[in-house]
């Protein structure tokens, strides 16, 4: 075990090389293109004995690692934003197929304007098709995910691929300490992949995904439903085999509480500004404020149960979205009001689409005024999103 | 926890300077964060990287509003950024510059990182590297990291002769500010 | 009927349903899995040897691969499986395949 200062993108590429990863194939796009070349030049030197094909684009980087999937290798890709949207039929292939891919996404908006900073709009837009979707929150949490993605997908009980989300820049570029498990432990614990759920090989005959009568694809529907129920179990023990292992820090379980235990309002957030709504609870706690914070690893499978325990004695909701479904809420919002049965009142802000900085100050004032406005009986009004954009409000004023 | 803000230009080095003082606290046991702000990447233009430094792990990961200090990769920036709009006065600052320069209610350092960079020959596509002492410098006035780890966490960035330049240019840097 | 799922044991469960939907998932070729096909047939084609000229074409354009041939020799068809299409009529170079209706 080492400890040592890695960017985002370089704990990714750790993650692989310790996972022996044996095909990767990707195209680049900022601000994920530092974790391929890492990669690159990791098979180069000789450190990983891997497959590296280049590729035109996304949708043909991820049609390849689903072949080398079906033909029983592990594999990786990377992508983001546009990249990401530009894999979009391959995505429902993968996970149709049950194929136990492992992709970094590298979160950044969608445009236009164009920007390269984080939003959770381009990895929300897959939400539905079948991947494991998992958010980090610090470069410690993108190497651990990352390797446990391997074990969970890999899991025969499971047999689903999966999506590590890190904010581009403020994780991917970002550099912090991290430590590093021993190339032999991980050896140990995450032996090579067996070729499960098939293996495409030579003087083999056999058709993946042939044309069949209806009630298949419907049955199939039904099996991948399944698989992600018992992935949320085994995502726990995953993990926390691997927290008791590696003892590394992060913490286990589809979700992370913070201070929630006899919280009466309770903050929902996904990813890297966690940690300043964390600091923002901190301050609120010692102005004696009973607030806490749940913070979802995973998306998908989605946390149901641990989500409704934690907010079970909780007056109100906030939950802090980067996302937004025009037409309706934030996305993470929608998420849990569906989970909480709308019996807690929820309000749902939309923050830093576009990489806006928000900071732990930005959120001390955000959630008091939420208390503030439940406790003189102002929740009614919560039914629509608030944006929250301080400069417009000064623009405004100015005018 | 203390935050420091890095004031470079593209093609300096700035991000690589945090980077390392990033490592070096990493080394020394500590927490940190070398964080860059990224726009579009232009050589020459004025690009912002932030460090942080702690002795418990670091939750934030906003950008840096309120820093312990300013770093300045070259006295020119001065001249085009108004210094009290990115830190309230008071905050110490360090500057790379030949000669003194005063800055009205700071404490200012200035190290000349540009001539120890000419000196050793530490030029890549015309522009003197000045990140090692710039960094180096930042290190000791801010108290940052020790001069063994700022050398140790270089071997991580660079190899053979250009690490070989690179300590040297830190230990100079180190023992020219005060 | 509706299904409703909550997992009891993750082992058993897991060993069923990968057993099901690899069943599902994947197909392997056989021979008739959609049935006599030949029973579809509304006209059945037949070769004419003496105009038949052994170039394979017939053969090679099939769609339901039930011509067997080998080079220099004359084709034949395997009527539980020809579905009557009329492929092999269309492109002979030589029209040695008339289609003959069939059941009236």
């Amino acid at each position: 075990m080492i400890r040592k200062a890695l960017i985002g993108s370089h704990a990714i590429a750790m993650a692989v090389k310790l996972a022996n990863v044996e095909v990767i194939s990707a195209y680049p796009i900022t601000p994920q293109t530092i974790i391929v070349e890492k990669i690159a030049d990791m098979i180069e030197r000789g450190e990983l004995k891997a497959e590296y094909i280049r590729v035109e684009s996304e949708h043909s980087a991820l049609a390849v690692v689903y072949g080398a999937s079906a033909g029983g290798s592990r594999v990786f890709t990377a992508t983001s934003s546009h990249g990401l949207l530009y894999m979009y039929e391959m995505l429902w292939w993968v996970a149709n197929s049950r194929l136990p891919v492992v992709m970094a996404v590298v979160t950044r908006s969608i445009g236009p304007p164009w920007n390269i900073h984080t939003d959770h709009q381009d990895v929300l837009s897959v939400r539905d098709s079948g991947w494991i979707i998992g958010f980090a929150e610090n470069v410690q949490e993108v190497l651990d995910m990352t390797l446990q993605a391997y074990k969970i997908s890999e899991d025969r009980r499971v047999l689903l691929p999966s999506i590590i989300a890190l904010d581009g820049f403020i994780l991917s570029h970002t550099s912090e300490p991290v430590v590093i498990p021993e190339p032999s432990e991980v050896n140990e614990w995450l032996p090579p992949r067996k070729p499960l759920p098939f293996k495409v090989e030579a003087g083999k005959f056999f058709a993946v995904g042939n044309l069949g009568p209806d009630d298949v694809t419907m049955e199939l529907r039904w099996y991948i439903w399944r698989a992600m129920e018992r992935a949320k179990y085994t995502i726990n023990e995953v993990s926390l085999d691997y927290a008791k292992r590696f003892n590394t820090g992060s913490p286990a379980g589809l979700l992370e509480t913070y201070r929630t235990t006899d919280a009466k309002y309770i903050a929902i957030s996904m990813g890297s500004w966690s940690g300043d709504i964390k600091e923002a609870i901190d301050i609120l706690r010692d102005e004696g404020y009973n607030v806490g914070l749940i913070r979802l690893r995973y998306i998908r499978p989605f946390p149901l149960e641990e989500l409704r325990d934690t907010v079970s004695s909780a007056k109100a909701l906030i939950v802090f979205d980067r996302a937004v479904s025009m037409g309706h809420q934030g996305i993470l919002g929608m998420e849990v009001v569906s989970a909480t049965n709308s019996k807690i009142p929820v309000k749902n802000i939309i923050a830093g689409l576009g990489g806006v900085d928000v900071s732990h100050h930005d959120f001390s004032n955000i959630i008091r005024g939420f208390i503030e406005e439940y406790e003189s009986g102002l929740s009614i009004e919560w039914s629509i999103p608030e944006w929250y954009m301080p400069w417009m409000i000064k623009e405004s004023e100015e005018r | 926890m203390r935050e420091y803000i890095i004031i470079s230009r593209g093609g300096q080095g700035g991000v690589t300077a945090s980077r390392i003082l990033a490592s070096a606290v990493a080394l020394e046991g500590g927490w940190a964060q070398a964080i860059p702000e990224f726009g579009a990447e232009r050589r020459g233009a004025i690009v912002k990287s932030y460090l942080r430094i702690s002795d418990k792990p670091i939750l934030r990961h906003s950008i840096v509003k309120t820093p312990h200090g300013v770093s300045i990769f070259s006295s020119k920036i001065l001249e085009l950024v108004d210094i009290n709009t990115l830190t309230p006065p008071g905050i110490p600052i360090l500057i790379n510059s030949r000669g003194r320069i005063e800055v009205k209610d700071r404490t200012v350092y200035t190290i000349d990182a540009t001539g120890i960079a000419l000196k050793l020959g530490l030029v890549i596509a015309g522009w003197p590297l000045v990140n090692i002492p710039m960094a180096s410098a930042m290190a000791k006035v801010f108290n940052i990291a020790s001069l063994d780890n700022i050398i140790e966490a270089m071997g991580e960035y660079f190899r053979g002769k250009l690490l070989e330049l690179n300590i040297e240019a830190a230990k100079l840097a180190w023992s020219s500010v005060g | 009927m509706s299904l409703k799922y909550k997992p009891i044991d993750l082992e058993k469960e897991a060993l069923e349903d990968l057993r099901g939907f690899i069943d599902k998932l994947l197909s392997r070729p056989s021979l008739g899995s959609s049935g006599l096909t030949g029973t579809w047939r509304l006209y059945k084609p037949s070769i004419k040897i003496d105009k038949c000229i052994k170039c394979g074409i017939c053969w090679l354009y099939c769609p339901d691969d039930v011509i067997r041939w080998v080079p220099k020799e004359y084709p034949s068809i395997d009527y539980n499986y020809c579905k009557g299409c009329g492929i092999c009529s269309n492109v002979c170079p030589v029209k040695a395949i008339d289609l003959i209706i069939e059941g009236e």
